[in-house]
């Protein structure tokens, strides 16, 4: 074990701050994050960590005190992979497997794993809609089947070709939303069988912060209250995006 | 529609949309088969007792439940984090349809029918998060319980 001193503090602190950005980044529950960031610094051989995580910035201190950063946190989205990634380096790292400067090498690089193609998602997104359409209408109309695989397909390329454009948070949801209330009014305009509300109810559940909802409770019975009201905030504005878009559309063109 | 064959539906059904889901939030590889698997009989679970007619809330607890438990199991089998296999499995789980229908009675202009929906997504999702806390509750105790009859074996 090295010696410790300055800047062997310095660079404990700086994997400890990078790999908690990395979890929240990819949607990790908050208590996770501070178990890993206080996991890493105490096999490095540091005795006193304290740790301090929201969704928005990280703070860590060293050195009973004395030596203190934080890290900020920008864009948040769900990417289990990086949460999974840190996971497994800090586990390897806490049985001796790696060393603390193949740990640095390797969480800068987890930043930069590859998420699956986009033709993937867009299948998933794609089969996802469809099916979910049909659990939830439970009468089994299989008219509105190829439909709402369309619908959820061309709103999730929405979303994520308008995400790369903006800069403005839940405007890509929103645009997504019209998109998909757009073409489904088309399609029920060609074909008069299917039935616009069913075919909406599949393709948004692509989109639909349910999930989100659902960590932030956790995060709430968890006790880390400044978090999950955080996060519960969050998620009802990008469900408000994802209403507004629906409902302007409906509005303007009637259906 | 014969029973059978709705119980095929839906068993195919759910295990397409979670792993659906699982894709576009990018689960790692290797949790992606049980990441559905979890999907599919916490939906399963769902179904038949909302088919007994027990009523919303506690379908969605029992659901979430299994799930939450099944998570937990999994993560320990295959070494991930839980959300891993719990954030794809509960996507059927999820109010999406009287989110939908509250959205569709405010743009009717329908305040009444509206705050009915949003009540019962309120609901839903508590009952949702209730049920994992209850399997995480669980698991804690089993797995305490557990590595308390093994010492106490040890010193006999």
């Amino acid at each position: 074990m090295d010696k410790p001193n300055a800047e062997f503090y310095q660079e404990v602190l700086d994997i400890c701050l990078t790999a908690g950005r990395l979890m929240i980044e990819g949607g990790s529950e908050m208590y996770r994050v501070e178990d890993t960031m206080l996991r890493i610094a105490r096999n490095a051989g540091i005795r006193d960590p304290r740790v301090f995580a929201t969704p928005t910035c990280v703070f860590m201190s060293l050195d009973g005190g004395d030596l203190s950063q934080m890290k900020q946190i920008r864009d948040r989205n769900i990417n289990l992979e990086l949460v999974d990634r840190v996971n497994e380096l800090s586990r390897r790292f806490a049985t001796k497997e790696i060393t603390i400067n193949e740990l640095k090498r390797k969480i800068t690089e987890v930043y930069y794993t590859p998420a699956f193609p986009l033709w993937i998602q867009v299948i998933g997104a794609a089969a996802l809609s469809a099916t979910l359409m049909v659990l939830f209408i439970d009468n089994y109309d299989w008219v509105d089947f190829p439909a709402a695989a369309i619908v959820g397909a061309l709103g999730y390329l929405a979303y994520v070709g308008f995400k790369r454009f903006t800069k403005v948070r839940f405007l890509s949801e929103l645009i997504a939303a019209m998109v998909m209330a757009l073409v489904t009014i088309t399609i029920t305009h060609l074909f008069p069988k299917m039935i616009t509300d069913n075919i909406l109810i599949g393709a948004l559940m692509t989109l639909v912060p349910g999930l989100a909802f659902t960590n932030a409770l956790r995060d709430l019975f968890m006790g880390d209250l400044l978090s999950g009201i955080v996060r519960i905030f969050e998620a009802t504005l990008t469900a408000l995006a994802l209403g507004g878009g629906v409902a302007i559309v409906i509005k303007f063109l009637g259906a | 529609m014969p029973l059978w064959l709705e119980i095929i539906i839906n068993v195919a059904f759910s295990y397409i949309a979670s792993v659906g889901f699982a894709l576009t939030i990018n689960v790692p590889r290797r949790a992606l088969h049980l990441a559905g698997v979890s999907g599919t009989i916490g939906w399963m679970v769902y179904w038949f007792i909302s088919r007994a007619g027990m009523g919303r809330m506690l379908s969605n607890l029992s659901g979430a439940f299994v799930i939450g438990i099944l998570g937990l199991f999994f993560a320990r089998m295959k070494k991930c984090p839980v959300t891993v296999f719990n954030i794809p499995a509960l996507v059927p789980l999820v109010p999406g349809v009287p989110a939908y229908q509250a959205v569709r009675a405010l743009v009717n202009g329908d305040i009444f029918e509206a705050e009915a929906s949003i009540l019962r997504v309120a609901i839903v999702t508590c009952a949702i998060a209730l049920g994992i806390l209850l399997s995480t509750m669980v698991t804690e105790m089993f797995y305490r319980s557990k590595r308390f009859y093994r010492q106490r074996r040890n010193r006999l």
